[in-house]
């Protein structure tokens, strides 16, 4: 189902009847969505940097002009620039970490929150506007998930079947 | 000698029937051949053009696929009716599907349809293992199968397989599976905690004949009803299983009749290889390509239970080490290289227990509504490494609750999977992890009619969905293995079980917090009811989250026990005083101010049975679904409903969300003083490393954890240089605990 830029702002904006929603989650998705979401989430950012690829809330692959071509860039919506598109944008944040019972319970109620000894929370915020972007659920010890790595030039030029935005020929 | 020279000349005459397969083949043959092919071609059965049936004459194509597929729905609802069990009458847990003659599904009926591959594995087993020469695959004939290394998840999951013949050859196999309220395992159930090895799992049927000339033998009926604790549920679900595959039988028997069997059998082909091309096309449109991560845990503290022996008395904690990569070839691969070691308790799993997990997760997201069938598995590569909680690859292994790793393991796959269709822009199907389908109420012993008897109770089929991108996930109506979550009629939970439901109602703060919550659970405080001793096991996480939501949302809430014997209930009952219903929030409970007792209040949420007897209370707690979104963006009115519906105690709006009830402006300044807070109390993420690292250099972590890492560096070297290096440290850094059970993969993998 194609959608017009005003019902796919409706539907993010969660302003859609549910049975509409419900309709295009049953239809054949549309092949032009990918470039109607990137308008949409383009035109939202104060910032003119080429999204490249929607990452999560808050978060997208942004394409920065440089000399040898350009570089893909984790960026948050406040304008952030957290790292390099295949590095983990976790690494570059600011992190809470809730490990023991009086910190886990302004989240959950006594006995709901686990042992802090067996596993913990992070949390992950954004340097720039301290919104939570992340959150992992992990025991003590256990490497920063890096969540994802997309293959961009794999996924534009032979997914999309055009070059990656700002890439030299 | 003439009766011996007599007996010769029939097994003679036996052995001259002709192959049983097409064009003269035989099953194996057939299934070699198709496998051949496929890896010559990369295509169902070498079909690499156009597909003709479906290009020549698509509507014949597709009345064709309904019909099947009418068939298999009707068998199912039909067929139910004959079961007496809850668990397959009230909520549907049964599936009916349709094979080629090697064993791929064709298509399949609504259910519980992880199982849809789990019996492919099992028919391929008997194709494979030349049943066709002996026991012999002929019309009429009856197979069945529960042990999960053939193809399976745990013994509960009994599967009927009947072979469908056209004249004399065989043209598929029409199947059907149904979970069984008790499986005859060491502990009562169909998710028995207590087993350690296989020998404790329960009826064990190998994928065995069990029945000729549709009939069930007497002698298979017979063991099976000495071999559980509920002998009539057994025999009516075999009854059931058995009537679905002969009504799946007859539906195709009318489709060949009618449209010829030439047609047919091109029809079976091109409707798999469709499959296959449709899910990598699916993939093509909805994801993008590259890695995903999102590693689960869950504990087993079983350090506790007196009553196992030694070497299974450990304390654990499993890692799922979960990564997924779409490759450029759009080839979906998912990788448990990492994954903590199988052990002596009954939650490991099996290569087919994990392919029809993964088989159930992508209906419900990449291929919800096309030709549904084995085509998708032709389009994935998966790597359960052996000696792993994915891979136990050990003959003596227990599987009776391997949901136990199993649902948490697949967490992560939902998550990632979400990351790619939001990166797409398809937002309306972005979902959060799902819930653990826990607690388990589950027990045996003397009823409240004076007769032996055991429950699984599948209100566990309702716990919380995981919160969507543009809406709250489903409250208390989801179960990641079933896409049709129910949770059955306390009436007829009553009837079966001797425990009255004092109250049934949400759990408050369940539910994974964040922008979108993730569904909530609820709960049921059950009261032992005229019986003399019923031992209740108690299952599910306690003390780990398992996984966290999305991009900023919180993990659901562990779970925890509250459970009180020798109660003081019927005399707080006499008095007329009010007695407890319900616990929304654990810090201020009525059950523990009104009702005295022995009082098991804890984190304690996996337990061996323990007796129960009239008067005693058993809180059972369904947990709820994760989270998505930085929680102080949820709006103000959706945490004000929570608060009217029960979702969410009070102290939680401001603690939680920063929303002031009944204040907006209040609202807002405080969710900007949260803000400053974060950033006063976070501090970068390197700076914190260092802290980290040290904890790991000086081995300051539970046993538990030590255990857990040390399994998964010395399981997988990929993962062991990785760990390592993420933390800056030495190339032999490991932690001083023993491994047996990786001892024990290292000889078996030698003996190999």
């Amino acid at each position: 189902m194609r959608l017009d830029s005003a019902t796919l702002r409706d539907l993010v904006d969660e302003r859609l009847p549910r049975g509409e929603v419900r309709a295009i989650q049953s239809a054949y998705k549309d092949a032009g969505r990918f470039d109607a979401y990137l308008a949409l989430l383009q035109e939202r950012v104060e910032w003119d940097d080429p999204i490249v690829l929607p990452f999560g809330e808050h978060l997208f692959v942004v394409a920065k002009p440089g000399a040898a071509g350009a570089r893909y860039v984790v960026k948050c919506d406040c304008g952030h620039e957290f790292c390099e598109h295949t590095e983990n944008w976790k690494l570059e944040a600011l992190i809470r970490v809730r490990d023991d019972a009086e910190s886990l319970r302004e989240i959950y109620p006594e006995k709901m929150h686990g042992d802090p000894a067996w596993n913990v929370l992070r949390e992950y915020f954004c340097p720039g506007c301290r919104t939570q972007l992340e959150v992992e659920a992990v025991p003590p010890g256990y490497p920063v998930v890096h969540d994802f790595v997309p293959d961009l030039e794999g996924f534009y030029q032979e997914w999309l079947g055009r070059p990656l935005p700002g890439a030299t020929a | 000698m003439a009766l011996v020279d007599r007996t010769r000349e029939l097994e003679a005459l036996a052995s001259e029937r002709r192959p049983i397969g097409w064009d003269g083949l035989t099953a194996a043959e057939m299934l070699t051949e198709s496998e051949r092919r496929f890896a010559q071609t990369g295509s169902y059965y070498g079909l690499t053009g156009e597909l003709e049936l479906k290009s020549g004459d698509p509507i014949r194509y597709e009345k064709l696929f309904s019909r099947v597929r009418g068939g298999l729905v009707s068998a199912r609802e039909t067929a139910l009716n004959i079961s007496a069990s809850p668990i397959v009458k009230e909520i549907g847990e049964l599936c009916f599907a349709l094979y080629t003659p090697e064993g791929d599904s064709v298509a399949l009926s609504t259910g519980i349809i992880v199982h849809v591959h789990t019996m492919s594995d099992a028919i391929k087993h008997m194709v494979r293992n030349e049943y066709e020469e002996n026991p012999g695959i002929a019309p009429g004939d009856v197979f069945t199968n529960n042990d999960a290394m053939i193809g399976d998840v745990h013994n509960a999951d009994v599967q009927t397989m009947v072979p469908i013949f056209w004249e004399d050859e065989l043209v598929g196999w029409a199947a059907g599976v149904t979970h069984e309220i008790d499986i005859g395992a060491k502990t009562p159930g169909g998710v028995p905690v207590g087993p350690i090895s296989r020998f404790e799992d329960g009826i064990d049927l190998p994928a065995k004949k069990i029945g000729s000339r549709d009939r069930l033998w007497r002698d298979h009926v017979l063991a099976g009803q000495k071999g559980t604790r509920t002998p009539m549920y057994w025999t009516l679900d075999e009854r059931t299983r058995l009537a679905g595959c002969h009504m799946v039988r007859e539906a195709v028997e009318r489709v060949i009749l009618e449209e010829g069997i030439d047609t047919y059998k091109r029809f079976v082909r091109e409707v798999i290889e469709d499959g296959r091309r449709s899910f990598q096309s699916r993939l093509r449109e909805m994801t993008v390509p590259g890695r995903y991560r999102a590693p689960a845990f869950i504990e087993l503290p079983f350090a506790k239970e007196e009553q196992l022996p030694s070497y299974a008395r450990v304390d654990k904690l499993f890692h799922a080490s979960v990564e997924l990569r779409i490759t450029r070839d759009a080839v979906l691969e998912l990788d448990y290289d990492g994954t903590s070691a199988w052990g002596y308790h009954s939650a490991n799993c099996t290569p087919s227990s994990m392919q029809g997990a993964i088989w159930v997760q992508l209906t419900q997201t990449l291929i919800c509504n096309d030709k549904v069938n084995d085509g998708a598995y032709f389009g994935l590569r998966a790597n359960f490494p052996p000696g792993t909680l994915s891979n136990h690859a050990n003959p003596n292994a227990s599987t009776g609750n391997a949901w136990y790793f199993l649902i948490p393991s697949f967490m992560g796959f939902i998550k990632s999977l979400s990351r790619s269709l939001q990166a797409r822009g398809f937002v309306e199907e972005v979902l959060a992890p799902y819930g653990l389908t826990a607690n388990a109420f589950q027990g045996g012993g003397v009823t409240q009619y004076g007769t032996p008897g055991a429950t699984t109770n599948f209100g566990l089929s309702c716990v919380g969905g995981g919160a969507k991108m543009l809406l709250d996930g489903l409250d208390y109506g989801a179960a990641m293995w079933n896409p049709e979550g129910d949770m059955g009629d306390m009436e007829m939970w009553e009837l079966i079980e001797p425990f009255l439901y004092l109250g049934q109602r949400v759990k408050p703060n369940t539910a994974g917090p964040g922008r979108h919550r993730g569904g909530s659970g609820y709960e049921c405080l059950r009261l032992a009811w005229k019986t003399p001793f019923f031992e209740m096991q108690n299952l599910g996480n306690g003390r780990v989250f398992m996984q966290s939501g999305l991009w900023g949302g919180y993990p659901a809430a562990c779970g925890y026990r509250h459970n009180v014997r020798d109660t003081d209930f019927f005399a707080v009952v006499e008095r007329g005083d009010p007695y407890p219903v319900h616990e929304p929030d654990p810090a201020d409970s009525a059950l523990a101010r009104d009702v005295q007792g022995r009082r098991e209040f804890d984190l304690e949420t996996t337990t061996l049975p323990h007796a129960m007897r009239q008067g005693d209370l058993y809180l059972c707690m369904f947990r709820g679904g994760a989270g998505l979104g930085d929680p102080l963006e949820r709006p103000y009115e959706a945490v004000m409903e929570d608060l009217t519906g029960d979702f969410l105690l009070e102290r939680y709006a401001e603690s939680l969300y920063g929303v002031v009830p009944g204040n907006r402006e209040a609202t807002e300044a405080l969710r900007a003083r949260r803000r400053e807070e974060r950033g006063r109390e976070a501090v970068p993420v390197r700076e914190w490393m260092e802290g980290e690292r040290r904890r790991l250099l000086e081995g300051d972590l539970i046993e538990p954890i030590k255990r857990m890492y040390a399994e998964s560096l010395r399981l997988s070297e990929r993962w062991a240089a990785e760990f390592r290096g993420f933390w800056d440290l030495p190339d032999d850094f490991d932690f001083e605990v023993a491994t047996p059970e990786i001892d024990l993969t290292r000889q078996l993998e030698a003996q190999a």
